[in-house]
């Protein structure tokens, strides 16, 4: 399932193109489909996908609970109060089968679509995703705007922890006085100044190489007969599961 | 002796009322290597910039290539030619992964894809940096981004190379293999460093910036 070690797992082989605009036509349509057996459906295609992506059963789980709280919050909820067959009462209050019927959808329809996305989407790292988006014809302007945040995120952030390294090994210790307050200010100051400093050897360094406006993505995707294959099955699916809502 | 690819004529330069370099004068000949030396904050980054024209001096000229150099058009044609490495790596990296990062002067250079990956392979290769290519350049260790910092100015075949510390954070084999590289390179070389012995071997000159002037060092 995992990484193997016969390179990478099936889908991480698919071009990221066709990946990214399965999983978004996927959710447009498991959004609006409500019955059962289309969503369950769904819920099958997503869980086979997940066990053929390079995303392990763990951090799969580990992505997937923050959704699943939430919607554990709902099956209890919804039902309350709801209208439909009474399946029982908590304390004074109706437990209806509607309201279970209803969060019982929710909770399939999330869960399919966020298994489905991070099946086809969760291994590709964020660089990948700048050089599909440029591939989308998304503006050059944007996706050197995402591939910048990206690398000077990081940047940022080491500058915010060599500060605060800094003031810590001095034995600053943050309270509720007018020294710490003094001390965060200049702490932020310091930080938006160095990193604007940053950016100015940037540019001057992108100068030096000769930068005149373009940026070349080495990374060039190749659309395969595999790709041809994954979008046909991936069509074929959504059809499917479309036919089980429609027909 | 033939002219000099870098000359600076008294060149004075200000940060401010701070007086940096004064009337200072360096020429560098074809296939000369020069060490520069001198305490922190004397000059020598500043020094450095002045030739690829990120800092304009207050008086006196840069002469790059032959042709005395003033405004940025001047320059652009002499940042090809003259490769400049950063003090800091994080500077100078800023292409998500390695490879694109050492292929983004030789694209600016209007080369070819495929000569482009031909350049990246070979440079990643002669700094010991094979299997970095899909790397990420902001997960690397420090060392590892000098080298690769390296990679990007040797990429693109300058004719001359600024180097500021080239050493500074390598680990012994790591130094030792640049050291090699750089002295088995044809090209005109001023490198910065508080490296003495590595100066010794490589540098045929080591000069020493104080009080805004250079001076041969002993
Ligand atoms: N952007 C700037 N604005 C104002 N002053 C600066 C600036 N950059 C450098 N200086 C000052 O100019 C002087 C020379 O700096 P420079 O970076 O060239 O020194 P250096 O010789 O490279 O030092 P080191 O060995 O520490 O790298 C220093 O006193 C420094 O404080
Ligand atoms: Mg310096």
């Amino acid at each position: 399932m995992h990484r193997t070690a016969d390179g990478p797992a099936l889908l991480d082989r698919i071009d990221p193109r066709s990946r990214i605009l399965a999983a978004i036509a996927f959710a447009l349509v498991v959004s609006v489909v409500n019955r059962p057996p289309a969503l369950l459906a769904a819920l099958a295609c997503a869980f086979v996908s997940a066990a053929f992506s390079g995303v392990g059963p763990r951090d799969m789980l580990r992505r997937l609970a923050p959704l699943n709280v939430f919607m554990l919050l709902l099956v209890a909820l919804m039902p309350l109060s709801s209208g439909g067959r009474q399946l029982g009462t908590v304390g004074p209050f109706p437990y209806g089968a509607d309201g279970l019927r209803l969060a019982l959808t929710i909770a399939a329809k999330g869960n399919a679509i966020v298994l489905l996305l991070i099946a086809l989407a969760g291994s590709l790292d964020i660089n990948t995703v700048g050089h599909a988006m440029s591939h989308f014809r998304v503006p050059d302007k944007l996706t050197h705007l995402l591939l910048f945040t990206v690398r000077y995120l990081d940047v940022l952030r080491r500058e915010y922890h060599r500060l605060r390294v800094a003031i810590e090994v001095r034995a600053f210790r943050p309270g509720v006085n007018m020294h710490t307050y003094r001390t965060y200010g200049r702490l932020a100051g310091m930080l938006l100044v160095r990193s604007l400093d940053r950016s100015e050897r940037v540019v001057a360094a992108m100068k030096c190489r000769g930068f005149h406006g373009h940026f070349y993505l080495l990374d060039h995707f190749h659309y395969s007969r595999r790709d041809a294959l994954f979008a046909a099955v991936a069509a074929a699916i959504l059809a499917g599961i479309a036919r089980l809502e429609w027909l | 002796m033939s002219d000099p690819l870098v000359k600076l004529e008294r060149v004075t330069f200000r940060y401010g009322e701070r007086t940096v370099l004064d009337q200072c004068d360096l020429a560098i000949s074809p296939a000369e290597r020069i060490g520069l030396v001198g305490a922190n904050g004397s000059g020598k980054t500043t020094l450095l910039g002045l030739i690829v024209g990120l800092r304009r001096p207050a008086l006196g000229r840069v002469i790059v290539f032959g042709k005395p150099r003033e405004r940025e058009a001047d320059f652009r044609a002499v940042r090809g030619r003259v490769g400049l490495l950063f003090q800091d790596s994080d500077d100078q990296l800023f292409c998500p992964t390695v490879a694109e990062d050492v292929a983004f002067g030789p694209f600016n250079l209007g080369k070819s894809r495929r000569e482009v990956e031909e350049i990246v392979a070979r440079t990643l290769a002669e700094l010991g940096l094979e299997g970095y290519a899909h790397r990420v350049t902001y997960k690397l260790s420090g060392g590892e981004k000098r080298l690769v910092a390296l990679a990007t100015v040797l990429a693109m075949e300058p004719e001359v190379l600024l180097l500021d510390e080239p050493t500074a954070g390598l680990d012994e084999t790591a130094a030792e293999r640049v050291t090699g590289i750089l002295a088995g390179l044809p090209q005109a070389m001023l490198i910065v460093s508080h490296d003495h012995p590595f100066l010794a071997r490589i540098a045929g000159r080591t000069l020493c910036l104080r009080h805004g002037r250079l001076q041969e060092a002993s």
